[in-house]
């Protein structure tokens, strides 16, 4: 599936593109100029690499995308929900994460974006870049790059080190233009 | 709400968690509304339990009756939507409470040492001793946070 474009700035000069997907029944919402490509899973199963970091079982998949090293987050590990059968990948960009969802509710359009009240004082504030509030439900927008903190990455690289990656086809993709 | 304001005194608003009362400044409060519904998501803060729609503007419902009582109310009638104040700015919080609020005017009696963090003084009210309460003691958030970049208003658009 490609990802829409993001909009011109002209007809929206005030809004922005979002995704809401689920993640063990939990809606979520990410910007869609922040994904770069949605991917099903299946795809990905020759491409990617198994990792066992026991610190850190979000992470259980890294991709190769050139010289780079992609982390597949689960998302349900992520935000503490309960396991689910994840059907799709979104890769972030501008990050060097990718997240696995169950799937997608819809496009939609974000008009003003409030930050995450001051109530909530822990990790969450990294998770989060705020809620909006769409169709009478508020709506947690993801930060792509609260999924990993730079501990959690260099942790990750270190473990990486010895392993050699398979560089993942490209052929299969359904990446949004860059 | 009843008000009988009384000369040199301040206004508070008493509220009910189950059998108890307890007091907060009328500065403090800006409206009591009837339970809408709370929308959750993950996160790491105990005390809240979600965010409500007030306005056009997200409120996260803090349930301050454990603390204060030991257990959650079973029975919640209103929130009390009160004025909670971080080190540089002041957000709204909704506190459940299990019955009426009154505006009452008091004066007060300042906390000893020996009150917990979240009592903010006395009052004497109608033969009752009453707590007033801290509310920025009694709900979370704030200390030490480093506040992110706001957010709020309309967006820019993204490139």
């Amino acid at each position: 599936m490609r990802v829409a474009a993001p909009p011109s700035k002209a007809s929206t000069a005030r809004s922005e593109q979002i995704i809401l997907f689920r993640i063990s029944g939990q809606l979520f919402a990410v910007s869609s100029a922040s994904v770069q490509e949605v991917r099903s899973v299946d795809s990905l199963s020759g491409a990617a690499m198994e990792m066992n970091q026991p610190t850190l079982r979000k992470v259980r998949h890294v991709l190769r995308r050139g010289d780079r090293a992609l982390f597949v987050v689960n998302g349900a590990a992520h935000f503490g929900l309960p396991a689910s059968s994840a059907g799709l990948v979104f890769v972030l960009r501008k990050t060097r994460t990718a997240l696995l969802v169950d799937g997608i509710d819809k496009m939609a359009t974000m008009t003003r974006l409030q930050s995450l009240p001051l109530a909530y004082c822990h990790e969450e504030r990294q998770w989060y870049r705020g809620l909006t509030a769409l169709d009478q439900s508020v709506i947690p927008v993801v930060n792509p790059e609260g999924l990993l903190t730079p501990e959690e990455l260099a942790l990750l690289d270190a473990s990486l080190t010895p392993l050699a990656l398979p560089e993942e086809s490209t052929a299969e993709g359904m990446a949004e233009p860059e | 709400m009843n008000n009988s304001a009384e000369f040199g005194s301040q206004s508070f608003v008493l509220l009910r968690l189950g059998e108890r009362r307890f007091a907060v400044a009328a500065t403090q409060i800006s409206e009591l509304v009837a339970p809408s519904r709370i929308f959750r998501f993950p996160n790491h803060t105990p005390k809240v339990e979600g965010v409500i729609l007030r306005r056009g503007r997200i409120v996260p419902v803090c349930d301050v009756a454990e603390a204060l009582l030991g257990k959650t109310l079973v029975s919640r009638r209103f929130y009390l939507i009160a004025v909670r104040h971080y080190r540089d700015k002041s957000e709204w919080v909704a506190l459940p409470v299990s019955g009426e609020c009154e505006l009452i005017a008091a004066e007060m009696m300042a906390a000893g040492e020996a009150d917990a963090p979240h009592v903010a003084g006395w009052i004497s009210h109608n033969g009752e001793v009453i707590e007033i309460l801290n509310i920025d003691a009694l709900t979370p958030g704030g200390n030490g946070l480093s506040v992110p970049v706001e957010v709020d208003a309309l967006l820019e658009a993204r490139p």
